[in-house]
């Protein structure tokens, strides 16, 4: 039983795996998202500053402009502001302590057979399928 | 040339997070969620993402720079270490806790409310804290 749901994530998953064939092929660089943004934040990535802006920029602003004309998809995120601080904290630490996310480790890692990703990757699936165990069937908090 | 490549990267990047249901928090959890109802489709996204970039891989393996003549990656480094294992482990209980990554919340930051905006706030405030003096002292190696 095929769901649509599946189609529209095998679409935007080849859409997000040519969007990093661009940035390799083109600007010979790795699409990580908080690799790109990181670097921004700390200063580590000042020598191609244009290049991460420019990234950043689009990411947001076409996402902006198909919501505004299509309508936005609903991101049916938590209002629990505790929760969303504790998750972006974790989540802005761990990608930088670990060297990447899921689309550096998990698309752009895993496609050239990087042990490191294939690592990182299984430790962040285990790790978020734990964190749903704990967290919304032994604690109920989410 | 580079920023109008990454731009046209950055766009396509975003769009497909938006059409794949990455930006879907429900999704994203439910896919997650192994012990209760379980949602198959982020393994759609990775497979569809993984398979052009093997190939560009495969492709760009015999050159040494990109088409606008940057150099290409270095290959992947083989060291498995702790601040590998333990970031990954950090960032993955909180893409659980909330069921966004870095890269569908910068792209759902123009429409996602309030919520995604402080998810973001605190996603940079936990890159800062890192910063590259953190990265040192724990002995952080490139990807």
């Amino acid at each position: 039983m095929w769901q649509t749901d599946w189609t529209y994530g095998l679409i935007g998953g080849l859409m997000i795996g040519v969007a990093g064939v661009v940035f390799l092929a083109v600007n010979g660089r790795i699409m990580g998202a908080s690799g790109i943004l990181g670097g921004l934040v700390d200063g580590t990535g000042r020598s191609n500053l244009g290049e991460r802006a420019a990234f950043l920029g689009a990411l947001v602003g076409a996402p902006a402009i198909a919501a505004f004309v299509w309508g936005a998809p609903p991101t049916n995120t938590t209002t629990n502001v505790a929760l969303l601080a504790v998750a972006g904290l974790l989540v802005g630490a761990g990608t930088r302590i670990g060297n990447g996310c899921t689309s550096g480790h998990g698309v752009c890692g895993i496609s050239r057979f990087s042990m490191r990703s294939i690592v990182a990757t299984l430790f962040y699936l285990f790790a978020g399928g734990a964190t749903m165990l704990v967290a919304r069937h032994i604690l109920g908090i989410i | 040339m580079r920023s109008l490549f990454a731009a046209l990267s950055g766009a396509l990047f975003g769009l497909g997070l938006m059409v794949s249901g990455m930006t879907d928090t429900t999704k994203v959890q439910g896919w997650l969620d192994i012990f209760g109802d379980w949602d198959p489709t982020l393994a759609f996204v990775l497979g569809g993402a993984i398979l052009p970039m093997a190939i560009a891989w495969a492709v760009l393996s015999r050159r040494q720079t990109g088409l606008l003549g940057t150099p290409l990656p270095a290959p992947a480094g083989t060291a498995i270490d702790r601040p590998l294992a333990w970031g990954a482990v950090l960032f993955g209980a909180g893409w659980a806790l909330v069921g966004l990554c870095p890269g569908p919340a910068i792209a759902s930051l123009s429409w996602g409310g309030m919520p995604g905006v402080i998810f973001f706030i605190a996603m940079i405030g936990g890159m800062v804290i890192v910063g590259p003096l953190g990265r040192r002292v724990m002995g952080v190696s490139p990807a």
